[in-house]
């Protein structure tokens, strides 16, 4: 009995063997509760159909060996201080191999703080603050486009559209929304677009009334800002109630979410600055088009994906590829691998700045301008309405 | 209209709320020296409340606040023998840790049922315009509620016999004791108004922003500036209070950022708490 016991045991070794079977750990935190939640569910989203597309289809293939992957995250609470014990945790503890940034640049820069420590790889989505790339990193790389780059494709709309606009400026108090809006009011002075109101308020902001008076006093026709789902989908909904007179909204991250069109009459014509869009054509070199990947994860989660869910599933594609072109998961060789990404996958283009001054910084992708319109039926969908090369519609403007 | 003037106008209508919002812990804090740390969460499940009794019976918004007041007098009751009733007349610090354990709980397991999105019911009255601006109806509607409520409970106070126990405990419970009042009824009756209060603001607040089971802590920390700036214990003096603030929102913010708003705030908490310890509504009683 016991010889075929270690017959059987010998069996089941050599054949994992053979199939080179291994678990990869991929460590991130999440925002389960705390401001951040919306957000982030997205983004998980889409690191999860991404793991689970390559668990179903035998892991990651490099150096003759496939690679099952493992998840170890947490609930961050939307939180910093929870950030940087967790991904201390995630590391020591749980001995990823790999990381995933927590959703949103605060959290992400102090995530980068520990994970630059121990020398490990992480691929940050849903944070665009490129300050953190200036610090002399050396393992993070960056999904989304940078800050700078969001609010420049409304502003483009807007000087054909209407160049004697009348700009407002109101936006959460967070580095996220500063690091766009900073270089946003730069921008529309060079684009010669009068920028009449500018106020920057508390991320747990409710109550926007004060803020919309002073927006009605100002005579501003477009108002552009917002930070994140909860106070960028308040805003908007406070706005509509005093019967503001905008021509053009344009928020943050908001209104890509799917939830927008809870806000019913109040979502119409809401712009948008998309890192991606599900009509974005992009014809990918690697990975799935952009139509499987919108249809794989609407059959899953029952929502079509936001931008952030996309951001998701292409980091994960990254890090694959990258792997996959090191041929194991050596961190000295996929980050040497992601330094020479330059790959067009449904997201869009990816690829990481080299430069000492910045590394990991994103430089290939780009975004786009999108805005909640009513369809024959009066259904809301979102449509891609610039830059005029891409769109899936015509800018409306006045939104309504 | 100028923008001023809109601006106060906007103060004054949610300043009422922040006054009703104020009262219950004003209430408890006067009568049983407790200050209760479960207000914001009470604050909070009130919205839920509302958000649920909305999504289920479609109904007017206004017309649930009875029964969300009704199920918070409940809810005060149990809390109050749960948590409050052995640490009543004992160092402060116990009813702190003992209600801030409540608070602790129900946002736990608040988060746990509806995690931290954000929630709206969505229900909307017409609202006023006047030139540029427009005045929520809802507003509108949730400033009188405020104001129907506070007159409500100053009525319960001074003119009925179990109102009247309950300033009489406040004032000197021993001595009503001696009278032939049940004191702890009286602290039970009282713990359930005051919770019944929290829950009510919370529903009024739902229609007016989206929320989620953490909301309660903003309106708890507008509570505690609004209950020092009218002396413990005076309800109605809460609601004026809480005018006040909204006025003092109003005026300042179309000439400062409105993230100056609560260091002006907390320096009116300071140089109340050092010039009018009383409060500027003078001694306590309920």
């Amino acid at each position: 009995m016991k010889n075929v016991a270690l017959l059987a045991s010998v069996l089941i070794l050599l054949v994992t063997a053979g199939f080179g079977q291994q678990t990869l750990t991929v460590g991130f935190t999440e925002s389960k509760t705390g401001a951040l939640n919306v957000d982030s569910l997205e983004q998980y989203r889409g690191f999860e159909l991404w793991r689970d597309q390559v668990n179903a289809a035998g892991g990651i293939k490099a150096g003759g060996k496939s690679y099952n992957i493992k998840f170890a995250s947490y609930d961050d609470e939307s939180n910093s201080k929870r950030v940087q014990q967790l991904y201390t945790r995630l590391i020591l503890e749980d001995k990823a191999d790999f990381l995933f940034s927590p959703y949103s640049s605060p959290l992400t820069a102090t995530a980068a703080v520990v994970t630059e420590q121990y020398g490990k790889i992480m691929l940050t989505t849903g944070a665009a603050e490129g300050k953190t790339y200036t610090l002399g990193n050396h393992c993070l790389f960056q999904m989304f486009a940078p800050a700078p780059e969001y609010l420049k494709v409304a502003l483009d709309a807007l000087k054909t559209k209407d160049p004697k606009a009348t700009v407002a400026f109101v936006y959460e108090d967070s580095s996220f929304s500063v690091a766009v809006v900073t270089p946003a009011k730069a921008y529309a002075q060079q684009l010669g677009i009068n920028v009449v109101f500018t106020e920057a308020y508390a991320p747990a902001t409710t109550d926007f009334s004060a803020i919309i008076d002073k927006v009605i006093a100002s005579k501003a026709t477009v108002l552009l800002g917002g930070g994140h789902y909860a106070d960028g989908s308040t805003l908007a909904r406070q706005l509509y109630g005093h019967k503001v007179p905008l021509k053009m909204l344009t928020l943050l991250v908001a209104p890509d979410s799917p939830q927008w069109t809870e806000l019913g009459d109040a979502a119409v014509g809401v712009t948008v600055p998309s890192q991606w869009a599900p009509q974005s054509a992009f014809k990918a070199q690697y990975g799935p088009s952009g139509a499987d990947f919108a249809k794989a994860y609407a059959a899953k989660y029952n929502t079509p994906p936001s931008y952030e869910s996309a951001g998701g599933y292409a980091s994960g594609l990254i890090l694959q590829r990258a792997i996959e072109q090191s041929g194991g998961i050596d961190t000295a060789k996929v980050a040497d691998a992601l330094n020479a990404t330059d790959i067009t996958t449904f997201y869009g283009r990816t690829k990481f700045s080299t430069a000492a001054n910045e590394h990991g910084l994103q430089v290939g992708h780009s975004m786009v301008l999108a805005q909640w319109q009513k369809d024959k039926s009066g259904k809301l969908v979102k449509e891609v309405v610039w830059p005029l090369a891409g769109k899936s519609a015509n800018l409306v403007y006045p939104m309504r | 209209m100028s923008g001023v003037l809109a601006s106060m106008i906007d103060g004054l209508l949610v300043g009422a709320v922040y006054g009703l919002a104020a009262m219950g812990l004003s209430l408890i804090w006067g009568v049983m020296d407790v200050i209760n740390l479960t207000h914001g969460a009470m604050i909070a499940l009130g919205m839920f409340a509302m958000y649920l009794l909305f999504g289920a019976l479609m109904t007017n918004a206004y017309v649930l606040l009875l029964p969300v007041m009704a199920a918070g007098l409940l809810l005060g009751i149990v809390v109050y023998w749960m948590s409050v009733h052995r640490v009543v007349g004992r160092p402060m610090l116990m009813s702190l840790l003992s209600t801030f354990a409540v608070n602790m709980m129900v946002i736990g397991i608040g988060t746990a049922i509806w995690s931290t999105s954000p929630y709206n019911v969505n229900f909307s009255l017409p609202g006023i315009t006047i030139g540029a601006y427009t005045f929520t109806g809802n507003h509108i509607a949730a400033a009188i509620g405020a104001v129907v409520i506070a007159l409500a409970l100053q009525l319960f106070l001074y003119h009925t016999r179990t109102g009247k126990a309950i300033r009489a405990v406040a004032d000197n419970r021993e001595a009503a004791e001696l009278m032939g009042i049940s004191t702890t009824a009286v602290l039970t009756i009282a713990f359930g108004i005051g919770i019944a209060l929290a829950c009510t603001s919370g529903a009024l607040v739902s229609t007016l922003f989206p929320f989620t089971i953490l909301s309660g802590a903003t309106y708890q920390l507008k509570s505690f500036v609004v209950t020092i700036l009218a002396g413990l214990g005076k309800p109605f003096g809460a609601l004026v209070a809480g005018v006040l603030l909204g006025l003092l929102e109003g005026v300042v913010t179309p000439f400062i950022a409105v993230s100056w708003i609560p260091l002006i705030e907390f320096g009116l908490f300071v140089v109340v708490l050092v010039a009018f310890p009383q409060g500027i509504f003078g001694r306590a009683t309920a």
